[in-house]
């Protein structure tokens, strides 16, 4: 077991460096470099200046040399500063990070709350009526683009309606009540997470049905029933529990995918999140704000998927992790 | 009374599918449509890329079927081009996902051991990547860096192609673990064996004898990835890094629209709505071919 989590661990900090080469190599790769900006903003800068500054900044060196570099430092905790912001990259991306972990969690939390019930009450019923429309709804959420769907719920309840606000995060004053600060958090909050859980919705209900399904056709189901048990316990009592070893893995798995597909939503809805802030930062040529930002958002999904591995094996006991 | 070939039955249970049946319908339509758009600009005397300011956000009328968007030019005929593209990233990036996978996945599955762990190890760790800021970062890359030619780089097709490859990059990986966990079934069966009792060698084996038999459900994954990719376009092309304007695509007309929801709400509609329908769709043609080619597996 520990050596297993050893490996495992090893296994992320692989991952991570080759992230890291790839991405400074890609990022390497994109038009323009910070200097290009500062001519653009500068008509006074002449050419010796620029060549200057290059070779100030280093961006004059090949870039493997400029990645090792790089490297060094951020081995020793330095990661160096954001273009656009002028400030350090962790202090940039800390609270982006908790802004995105807050609409991703609530989104989570809305979407496993609907989707288990549904998953399981359609499982229930399998071709009936209800089954067949909720499947179809199930469908729909899943192929319907996440900024389309911004769109249309920020024209019905912002511009149309006029009930809540387009974007942005509550901006609380000073002295605002916790209730009120709540209610304020909330009306922002609302439209952006339901969006985000709608994407999620139609994949979570499959996934809930489909383990049911699955643990409703075994051996021991048909001699619940047989021996009487009533319906209903032999639904929560003897399959959910069962379905949900596989589904929790599944939404611990999905758990790094919404944090990264949370970026359409926070640029939709000027949540100020990480997704937003990495893409704006390729936008801006704000390179080590990217580089930093895809590096945590890559870490958080494949430790992520680390836990989900360690619930499986804690939720089901002839799972064992160390296989 | 005449026996049916599988490719009768199976599509003789295909149709029974009331909803794919619709879908593929519907996407032929689009597609003939789509194909045709030069053709009906023509007979309709509009020039879809021509603006004129003097008739922007025109309502539906005669002339102009769907009315006008923020350059004056026509929606339906735009909508039309945007299609061709859509239809051409999500075809043409689900096949070349399904070739990268099949090969990667007959050749780990079926020679086993090493190579076999690590490229499933490669492609866990590809699915566990932040998908979508990764592409975004592969998207905003310079052509001119990586050697590509300006000529070429400046055509109006490259961010097309360009973004083909880009979507098929993250679509392999489900062909690969699909066709790995076949061939890894199917290379235990009695035909393979006894192929490779007969001297066939392993190319012949993976390629004549193993793909053929999983390419039913390969054509079930590459249909729904259709969908998926089509979306994946349409996100990257609505962040600005896809598809570029002057090409249409679905997602690229719906870039300027959250500015113009007070003024304009019908423009934010019709692409979206188009890209919704597409996927859902492909979706429904995968499910339809799901219930044809494996009629044996329980209805999810």
């Amino acid at each position: 077991m520990t050596r297993t989590l050893a490996a495992r661990l090893v296994e992320i900090a692989v991952t991570l460096i080759l992230m890291s080469a790839v991405v400074y190599l890609l990022i390497g790769l994109m038009p323009g470099d910070p200097i290009d900006m500062m001519i653009a903003g500068d008509p006074h800068m002449t050419s010796a200046d620029a060549a200057r500054l290059r070779a100030l900044y280093g961006i004059d060196k090949p870039l493997l040399q400029r990645y090792l570099a790089w490297a060094s430092q951020a081995v020793q905790g330095n990661f160096g500063y954001s273009r656009s912001f002028g400030l350090p990259v962790l202090s940039v991306l800390g609270p982006r990070l908790l802004n995105t972990l807050e609409l991703a969690g609530l989104a989570f939390v809305l979407s496993v709350a609907i989707a288990l019930p549904l998953g399981i009450w359609t499982a229930a019923q399998p071709r009936s009526k209800a089954d067949y429309l909720i499947n179809l709804g199930c469908f729909a959420g899943i192929s319907a683009p996440p900024f389309w769907l911004a769109l249309l719920l920020i024209t019905l309840f912002a511009v149309k309606l006029g009930w809540l606000p387009a974007g942005g995060m509550a901006d609380l004053r000073p002295g605002t009540s916790p209730g009120e600060a709540i209610v304020q958090k909330l009306r922002f909050a609302l439209l952006p997470v339901v969006t985000l859980a709608l994407v999620q919705l139609g994949s979570y209900t499959r996934f809930m049905r489909g383990a049911m399904i699955e643990v409703l056709r075994q051996d021991y189901i048909r001699t619940a029933r047989a021996k009487g048990v009533p319906e209903r316990a032999v639904l929560w009592r003897h399959a959910f529990r069962n379905a949900l070893a596989p589904v929790l893995t599944i939404l611990a798995l999905s758990f790094g995918g919404l944090v990264s597909g949370a970026l359409i939503t926070e640029t939709m809805f000027a949540w100020p999140g990480m997704g937003k802030a990495i893409y704006q930062a390729i936008l801006d040529n704000d390179y080590n704000l990217a580089l930093v930002g895809l590096l945590a958002a890559t870490f958080a999904t494949v430790l992520g998927n680390l836990l989900a591995d360690l619930a499986y094996a804690w939720v089901d006991p002839r799972v064992s992790f160390a296989q | 009374m005449r026996s049916s070939t599988p490719r009768q039955l199976i599509w003789r249970r295909f149709r029974r599918h009331r909803l794919a049946r619709a879908s593929l319908v519907f996407l032929a339509g689009l597609l003939v449509l789509s194909l045709a758009a030069p053709l009906i600009a023509r007979l309709r005397g509009i020039d879809p890329t021509l603006t004129d300011l003097l008739i922007r956000f025109a309502p539906p009328s005669p002339q102009h079927w769907l009315g006008t968007d923020d350059l004056g030019r026509d929606l339906f005929q735009r909508l039309l081009d945007g299609g061709r593209v859509s239809l051409l990233v999500g075809l043409a990036g689900a096949l070349l996902s399904a070739l990268l996978g099949a090969v990667i996945g007959v050749v780990a599955g079926y020679t086993g051991g090493r190579l076999d762990s690590a490229v499933m190890r490669f492609t866990d760790g590809v699915i566990a990547l932040p998908l979508l800021p990764l592409l975004i970062v592969i998207a905003a890359v310079d052509p001119a860096k990586l050697g590509i030619p300006a000529e070429l780089a400046h055509a109006e097709s490259f961010s097309v192609w360009r973004i083909i490859v880009i979507v098929a990059l993250t679509g392999w990986t489900t062909a690969a673990r699909l066709v790995r966990a076949e061939t890894l079934s199917l290379k235990a069966r009695d035909f393979v064996r006894a192929a490779q009792a007969l001297g066939a060698g392993p190319w012949r084996i993976m390629f004549r004898h193993i793909l053929p038999n999983a390419m039913g459900s390969l054509t079930i994954a590459t249909t729904m990835s259709a969908g998926t990719l089509i979306l994946l376009e349409s996100t990257l092309s609505f962040l600005g890094l896809g598809t570029q304007p002057p090409a249409a695509s679905w997602g690229n007309m719906l870039t300027g629209a959250q500015e113009l929801l007070q003024e304009a709400p019908v423009l934010a509609l019709w692409p979206g709505l188009l890209i919704f329908l597409t996927v859902i769709a492909f979706y429904f043609v995968g499910d339809g071919l799901q219930d044809a080619i494996d009629p044996r597996a329980e209805r999810r």
